[in-house]
């Protein structure tokens, strides 16, 4: 379904990424989501701003991902308390999304069958909604232990297993309650937002030239992606276009932190199945990979590398090179490895036919991103609406439709082989020019979008800018936020001990969705 | 099974020396410093508690158990539960939804109850900043010995602020 299908009179988003916009009423609101969801259009993320101050009340958007382009579709939300028509009847992935809208905003989606709090834990007073402009972000109030309802599975020999929200390993928190029977899992709950730490109400007023650092930090592992999507809405709103090096060397960072979250994992996924090897063999090329990125773009995770208007560093001919050598090294070793996971029969053993989504339900419930791929949905930003310098490059996109932990093994394996490849190509073909173009902030106003395909998924920064050079609003949404819900589709009938493993195989991000 | 020993052969060993430990890292008149490492028989036990990080602390942290830096074989070893830890390496600015399990997790661990504050976040509260749902830096919450700057630092710099907790200073 393409945009123009919605008959919706959307106009056009300056910007690298094809998007429109369009201002609809509780009807037609509606009729949008019924619309996209009987198309199996992808609902890419939804939140809400508040725009009294001139005199629009309270808004909420919400973003499919038609066939050419994303469509964003805005509604004032009416009537006191203020609310607007519920979507996640169409696309579940929205209720936590909306739980948390009303959290921060005090807007509810009427007709919606759970109103439990989602970010909010009892951490601030119910009647406090931090997104509204009038609300004091810097107020702290008493911490108090919240209660919170679960939903409580009953039966003989039925028993729970509170996790978290510390975690046993070296992992972020969150809260996770198991109803088992015997070692199976008939049920999880997952309950998050214990990092949440007002990244939203953070942004309102930062100089638009400087938020790229909060963008970059708002899931460490996906800092350069959240960085180019920034980048991106900010060059949006200012009407700026990057130099054409400037977006190749962008694809070059992007690149390199997907090969680093892959080697991380894939070491990982082999430690959780008991086979210690693979952690060395796979944490030593990571942190090879890692003392590269310090030693050419001076960070090893790469953190403000993307700014607003290009990049910070512009690597020598020599660098470069030295960035295709090590290509090779790294190409050779993960064969290796992969032919060792490949015929390691107790890691096969533990792999397959473990926490399987099947292909329709990741469709319907619109798992994205690298574990969508595992699961059979063929999406990839790079090759459905690739921006320079992706245009020039073929993408290859990786998919399986197994759906289970081997599958999002494969499908890491299979992208390592295609970033190095981005990258040799890259580094040959970057053309030559400035790295850096002053963005022209200080009258910009309006709104801009960044849609870029990270290691995890896609992820959306939605950027409404003041008109004095600040930003108004910003959201950054993960594409955690769809696929969380997922995990606990994947892990029924699984046994408690796979439930490391097969976690580890979305590595989903708790930063990125608890804001 | 024989690819496998190839691989392990051909890798080698890639373990690097551990760093010095530094002295202006420590948060003064706090508690005065043992050479704690030895009295624990080399064996130091850590929990590693993410109060609100973005996870750039706990990838770098991580870090540490690769075999560049093979904490381990160190004798230093992350633990599971506060209750088998000698410290906590704590990262974030703490989340207010955090500050709750923060305290119990401090209240469980066992003396010498060491806490080494992880990053700019755990430092100062970093780019986060305190506000309705940060509690700022990492001492706001519980008392901290020793704090590591950077974001993230980077793993040796981790490796240093933990030496620097479980050493004696110099005089």
């Amino acid at each position: 379904m393409r945009i123009a299908d919605a008959g919706l009179d959307l106009q056009l988003l300056a910007g690298a990424m094809p998007a429109a916009i369009v201002a609809v009423d509780d009807a037609q609101w509606s009729a949008a989501a019924e619309a996209f969801a009987s198309a199996g259009v992808r609902l890419v993320a939804l939140w809400g701003s508040d725009r009294r101050d001139l005199g629009e009340g309270f808004v909420v958007m919400a973003a499919y991902a038609a066939a050419d382009g994303l469509a964003c579709v805005r509604l004032r939300a009416a009537g006191e308390p203020p609310s607007y028509p519920d979507v996640s009847s169409r696309f579940p992935a929205a209720a936590r999304m909306q739980r948390a809208l009303f959290d921060l905003l005090g807007v509810r989606a009427h007709g919606a069958d759970d109103e439990r709090p989602w970010l909010r834990h009892g951490a601030w007073p119910e009647d406090f909604f931090p997104l509204r402009r009038d609300a004091d972000g810097g107020r702290s109030f008493d911490v108090e232990q919240e209660r919170y309802d679960f939903v409580t599975v009953a039966g003989d020999g039925v028993h729970e297993i509170p996790v978290g929200p510390i975690h046993a390993g070296i992992i972020e928190p969150g809260h996770f309650r198991f109803s088992i029977v015997g070692e199976k899992v008939l049920r999880l709950e997952e309950r998050l937002g214990y990092v949440h730490k007002g990244i939203d109400k953070r942004f309102e007023g930062m100089p638009l030239g400087d938020a790229h650092q909060l963008a970059g930090r708002v899931s460490g592992d996906s800092t350069v992606a959240y960085a180019w999507a920034y980048a991106m809405a900010a060059e949006s709103v200012a009407g700026c276009e990057v130099p054409p090096r400037a977006a190749w060397l962008r694809a070059l960072l992007l690149e390199r932190e997907r090969v680093a979250n892959h080697l991380g994992d894939l070491g990982a996924l082999g430690n959780d199945a008991a086979l210690a090897f693979g952690l060395a063999q796979f944490s030593r090329l990571r942190e090879q990979w890692l003392r590269t990125n310090s030693e050419v773009f001076g960070h090893r995770l790469l953190m403000d590398c993307i700014v607003p208007g290009g990049v910070a560093v512009d690597p020598d001919a020599g660098a470069l090179e030295r960035l295709r050598a090590q290509c090779d090294g790294i190409e050779g070793e993960v064969r290796t490895l992969r032919t060792i996971y490949d015929e390691h029969a107790g890691l096969q053993d533990r792999f397959q036919a473990t926490g399987i989504v099947t292909p329709e339900l990741a469709a319907r419930l619109g798992l994205a991103g690298l574990a969508g791929r595992a699961s059979g949905q063929a999406r990839d930003l790079r090759v459905d609406f690739p921006c320079a310098p992706y245009d020039r490059l073929d993408v290859r996109r990786a998919g399986d439709g197994r759906g289970d932990v081997a599958a999002r093994v494969a499908v890491r394996f299979d992208e390592i082989a295609e970033s190095l490849r981005l990258i040799r190509a890259i580094t040959q073909q970057a053309p030559a020019g400035e790295m850096r173009r002053e963005l022209s902030v200080e009258s910009a106003a309006g709104f801009g979008i960044g849609w870029v395909e990270g290691w995890r998924g896609d992820l959306l920064v939605a950027l409404e800018a003041d008109g004095s050079g600040r930003v108004r609003r910003c959201h950054c949404h993960d594409p955690s936020w769809q696929n969380w819900p997922l995990l606990e589709h994947a892990v029924i009938g699984n046994i408690v001990p796979d439930f490391p493993l097969i976690n580890k195989s979305f590595n989903l991000s708790y930063s990125g969705q608890d804001l | 099974m024989l690819f496998l020993g190839r691989q392990i052969l051909k890798a080698g060993i890639c373990t690097e020396k551990a760093p010095e430990p530094n002295d202006a890292w420590r948060i003064d008149g706090e508690r005065i410093q043992d050479n704690v490492l030895r009295l624990l028989g080399r064996a130091l036990t850590i929990r590693q508690v993410d109060a609100g990080s973005c996870n750039g602390c706990e990838l770098e942290i991580h870090a540490l158990n690769n075999p560049y830096y093979n904490l381990e074989g160190r004798g230093i070893r992350f633990v599971a539960s506060p209750r088998h830890a000698d410290m906590l390496l704590v990262t974030g600015p703490v989340a207010a939804n955090m500050k709750i399990a923060v305290r119990r997790a401090y209240e469980a661990t066992p003396e010498p109850r060491l806490v080494v504050a992880v990053g700019d976040c755990g430092c100062t509260g970093g780019i986060f900043g305190e506000s309705y749902a940060s509690c700022g830096r990492v001492s706001n919450v519980i008392p901290v010995d020793v704090a590591v700057p950077g974001c993230p630092p980077p793993p040796l710099e981790i490796l240093r602020g933990i030496l620097t907790a479980v050493t004696a200073k110099q005089p």
